[in-house]
């Protein structure tokens, strides 16, 4: 597996690839992803939006050199939609032509079996996953998914192959590294769940945050950096609608480095909150908490 | 290697005696996990365990716990906490023969009341008999969930042509378009959360109420979620996804801790919209809320949540059961505070209300 070529022994070893692509992981996240990759099981993150869940599957792909193939599940998603699906209009120019250049005598089984072969096939996210891997498969926000799809994909993701009825059985040389995402606005199927690796990620503490910041924003002042860092790690003990995450954060950070500051004090932390909170309820709780 | 395969089999045997679902797979994927970061140090056994017999965030603490008492540095804990989750007593009001008058002990009375009669009657003046005969009217109750236009399209006598049907179709009859099979807009069940006030002055009616929501769930259990609220909030959709009545209500009466305990409107609808509403489950759904409106904390909070639930959903029923009496006028203060943000008060106190309710429910 790719994982011994590149020489990821320990979850330290992940640990210092994921650093060196500008994600910086805790222990839980480093011997969660390295236990996903040995073990070939997918790895279910969930969390409060904003902690890294959809950016370690970017990270995780950029560090082993592969593609990044990613499936944004919604409401009524289908198989259609995420696996494969058939070029019609081609199909049916294929069909025109074929009968314009036989002059009436078109043998059926030949134009039926000439329409279904991979010149057709429309790779969806998934199939593209199977044939394309090593690489990193992003299922994200399964949560948003219908049940059924969750079966589907649970049968995908249990064997590493998909049959498709006109044309084979698609078997992926090598399982793709599998990163799902949730952010519970239900509850995943405990089939899928038994599945999977649970990965439940925090809040990054201060420290680590200061760390992130100054890794992912290089322009960014030490002294800057603790003052935003903790000014979100205070938003998130006031009881907000949403509390920012390590996304909010960045986003605040560069903002301030865009206008060019170089200390938070209230009068810049208020022009530039927007950048941080969502609502106006919070802004209104969070000003009210600095007087 | 065998005397530590033992030790942590039966590290996952104490995890699941604590009540976390850590099955034979779970088992092997630990075992495997931690094969593969080493027993040496704690702190990878340690996510190695919480990566594979982990599966809820509310199981984390439970894990942290039983790891530190079992693989040592954690004193052990005295025995109280050993039995970390306590069993709270089956709750009057979800037994069947406690807390009423004692009219069940007139058994013509009891009989004669028919049907009829019966639907309309309040459930919290209801006899034990009366209960029983309520309790088989509810189970027949067939409540279909109200529907929303899906993403998806089905096959359908109308709406666009279906592209791979028609493919198909000429195919099969050389080239032929013999019929143009169509599509339109599927239809999706549309979600229902029913949210039910526990508290004291609701105890009468908890029952009742469970029962009905048991009735929804069980018709459409993808599409519903109930929520009971009270001192705290507690999700009970899953309990109450069970078949039989009795075990669904009583797993549902273990699962929520503060029965006929005070109300803290405001306060458990922002837990309820923090942890579940605004995440997803109450967007674009019908919220139907069971309350008297007797709020004990600060009206203003529960104004505020009623305006942000409001704002999340397709549409708020209060369903308050003293609506359903004579001369009943919304004076209480919760309710004041929360009528401007509804989009109905009905009552909820008999069967015949509940199935008015779920007229309005079908009509969002």
């Amino acid at each position: 597996m790719a994982d011994d070529a590149l020489g990821m022994k320990s979850p330290a070893d992940v640990a210092a690839a994921l650093d060196a692509t500008g994600y910086l992981p805790d222990d839980g996240i480093a011997t969660a992803a390295f236990l996903s990759m040995r073990m070939r099981r997918p790895l279910l993150c969930e969390g409060e939006p904003g902690t890294g869940k959809t950016a370690l599957a970017q990270a995780l792909a950029s560090a082993l050199d592969v593609e990044l193939i990613r499936l944004q599940c919604h409401e009524g998603i289908d198989a259609a939609q995420a696996l494969y699906d058939w070029d019609f209009p081609r199909q049916l120019l294929h069909l025109r032509t074929l009968e314009a250049a036989s002059g009436g005598s078109l043998d059926p089984d030949a134009a039926e079996s000439s329409l279904y072969t991979s010149r057709f096939l429309l790779a969806r996210p998934l199939l593209r996953a199977l044939r394309e891997a090593p690489c990193v498969l992003l299922v994200d926000e399964i949560d948003r998914a219908d049940d059924e799809f969750e079966a589907f994909l649970l049968e995908v993701l249990s064997e590493y192959s998909v049959s498709i009825p006109e044309y084979g059985v698609v078997r992926a040389a090598e399982p793709p590294i599998v990163v799902l995402t949730s952010n519970r606005t239900r509850e995943v199927h405990d089939a899928l769940k038994r599945r999977c690796l649970y990965h439940w990620l925090e809040h990054p503490g201060l420290e680590r945050e200061v760390a992130i910041l100054r890794r992912r924003l290089p322009g960014l002042d030490e002294r800057l950096a603790e003052q935003v860092a903790a000014a979100v790690q205070r938003m998130r003990q006031l009881e907000l609608l949403k509390p920012p995450g390590v996304a909010e954060a960045l986003d605040w950070a560069q903002s301030l480095l865009a206008l060019g500051k170089d200390e938070l004090d209230t009068e810049v932390a208020a022009s530039t909150l927007g950048a941080v909170l969502k609502y106006r309820e919070d802004a209104e709780r969070v000003r009210a908490a600095w007087e | 290697m065998d005397r530590t395969v033992i030790g942590l089999v039966g590290f996952a045997r104490a995890l699941r005696h604590s009540g976390m679902a850590c099955g034979p797979s779970r088992v092997q994927a630990f075992l495997d996990a931690a094969e593969e970061v080493g027993l040496d140090e704690r702190d990878s056994l340690y996510w190695a365990g919480r990566l594979t017999l982990c599966s809820d965030p509310d199981d984390i603490p439970r894990y942290d716990t039983a790891f530190g008492c079992w693989f040592g540095h954690d004193p052990m804990p005295s025995p109280q906490d050993g039995h970390a989750v306590p069993r709270p007593a089956r709750i009057a009001a979800l037994t069947s023969a406690s807390g009423e008058s004692d009219e069940g002990a007139e058994p013509l009375s009891a009989a004669a009341s028919e049907a009829e009669v019966l639907r309309r009657r309040d459930f919290a003046e209801l006899g034990t008999a009366e209960r029983e005969h309520l309790r088989r009217l509810l189970a027949v109750l067939r409540p279909d969930p109200p529907q929303r236009p899906a993403l998806r399209r089905a096959p359908s006598r109308r709406g666009q042509m279906d592209a791979r049907a028609t493919l198909r179709e000429l195919l099969r009859t050389a080239g032929e378009p013999l019929r143009l099979p169509r599509r339109s807009r599927a239809r999706r069940p549309r979600r229902v959360v029913l949210l039910i006030d526990v508290s004291g002055s609701m105890a009468p009616y908890a029952d009742s109420l469970l029962r009905f929501a048991h009735v929804v769930v069980r018709r459409s259990p993808a599409s519903t979620e109930v929520f009971t609220l009270g001192t705290r909030m507690t999700r009970v959709s899953r309990q109450l996804r069970q078949r039989d009545p009795e075990q669904a209500l009583d797993a549902a009466a273990r699962a929520v801790p503060d029965f006929s305990g005070g109300t803290r409107l405001g306060e458990t609808l922002r837990a309820f919209l923090d942890r579940w509403g605004q995440r997803g489950v109450a967007r674009g759904a019908v919220v139907v809320l069971f309350s008297d409106g007797w709020e004990r904390g600060d009206v203003s909070v529960l104004a505020e949540q009623m305006r942000r639930l409001r704002r999340l959903t397709r549409s708020v029923i209060w369903a308050n059961p003293h609506a359903g009496h004579e001369g009943y006028e919304p004076v209480q203060s919760g309710i004041v505070a929360a009528m401007p943000h509804v989009d109905g008060m009905v009552a909820g106190h008999s069967l015949r209300a509940l199935e008015e309710i779920w007229a309005r429910v079908l009509d969002r």
